[in-house]
């Protein structure tokens, strides 16, 4: 099962709407609440971030039956230093983030310990891209 | 059960009002917690929580369906505008407005045997 959403920069008031379609899907298909909610609270996240940072980008979701694929693509400013980025309370947010309740360099950090596979790469002056893999039938804590 | 507390039950202590979802106010939660940041209630794993919010926009219910969070008490009398209303209909969520500041709403739900998450 395939989705594919638009996310654009700057657009809060729709920032979560992939998310939200994600997760009714999840429930549809009696995904365990644990995983939904790791799945979502990651992708959310995510999809904040294309929100707050980037100018543009994609979101791809691939379901089976042992795991959920996310991959998110943007055109953005890009990262220059990952391993800071990914560090807790760093973050480069505007105040119009910070605002939304976002920007406190909790993001990163928040997806990688939802995900139980996460790669992230980034170009300075193009864009990021984030992989997030859920798997499904592991028991859950 | 001592530590749960209804949704109606926190309404009467907090002298708060529904502003939507009123139909599910028997909805038991069992812990509570306050914060204006969003990025800090999405590392929450705990389940039947209620979060306590002076964030007063869309963001804050996003957030809320995301993490399962069923309630949310806006508190220092914030009001919740239509947009929030909507998606937290849409979410079979319940809203509630509170003039107390977070401190206050916290300490009387604290009071009352809500369990904090950590």
């Amino acid at each position: 099962m395939h989705f594919e959403y638009k996310v654009q920069g700057g657009d809060f008031a729709r920032a979560g709407l992939a998310s939200s379609q994600v997760k009714k899907v999840l429930k549809q298909l009696n995904v365990d609440a644990k995983v939904i909610k790791r799945v979502v609270v990651a992708m959310y996240e995510a999809e904040v971030n294309i929100v707050a940072h980037a100018y543009q980008g994609t979101i791809n979701v691939d379901i089976d039956t042992e795991r959920i694929v996310l991959n998110l693509k943007d055109h953005g400013p890009g990262i220059p230093d990952i391993p800071l980025a990914m560090q807790r309370g760093y973050s480069t947010a505007s105040p119009v983030v910070r605002e939304m309740g976002f920007g406190a360099g909790m993001g990163l950090p928040n997806i990688q310990s939802n995900a139980d596979e996460f790669k992230i790469t980034s170009e300075v002056g193009k864009g990021t891209n984030l992989e997030i893999v859920v798997y499904l039938n592991v028991p859950q804590e | 059960m001592p530590g749960k507390m209804k949704l109606n039950q926190i309404v009467e202590v907090l002298q708060a009002k529904v502003v939507c979802g009123s139909e599910l106010l028997n909805t038991e939660v069992e812990f509570a917690f306050a914060s204006d940041l969003m990025s800090d209630v999405l590392t929450i794993q705990a389940d039947n929580l209620l979060l306590i919010t002076g964030l007063a926009n869309v963001q804050a219910v996003r957030t809320a369906e995301m993490s399962d969070i069923s309630a949310i008490v806006f508190v220092r009398n914030k009001k919740v505008n239509d947009d929030m209303i909507e998606l937290a209909e849409e979410n079979g969520m319940v809203l509630i407005e509170c003039a107390s500041s977070m401190f206050k709403a916290a300490g009387l739900l604290f009071g009352q045997g809500l369990k904090p998450v950590y």
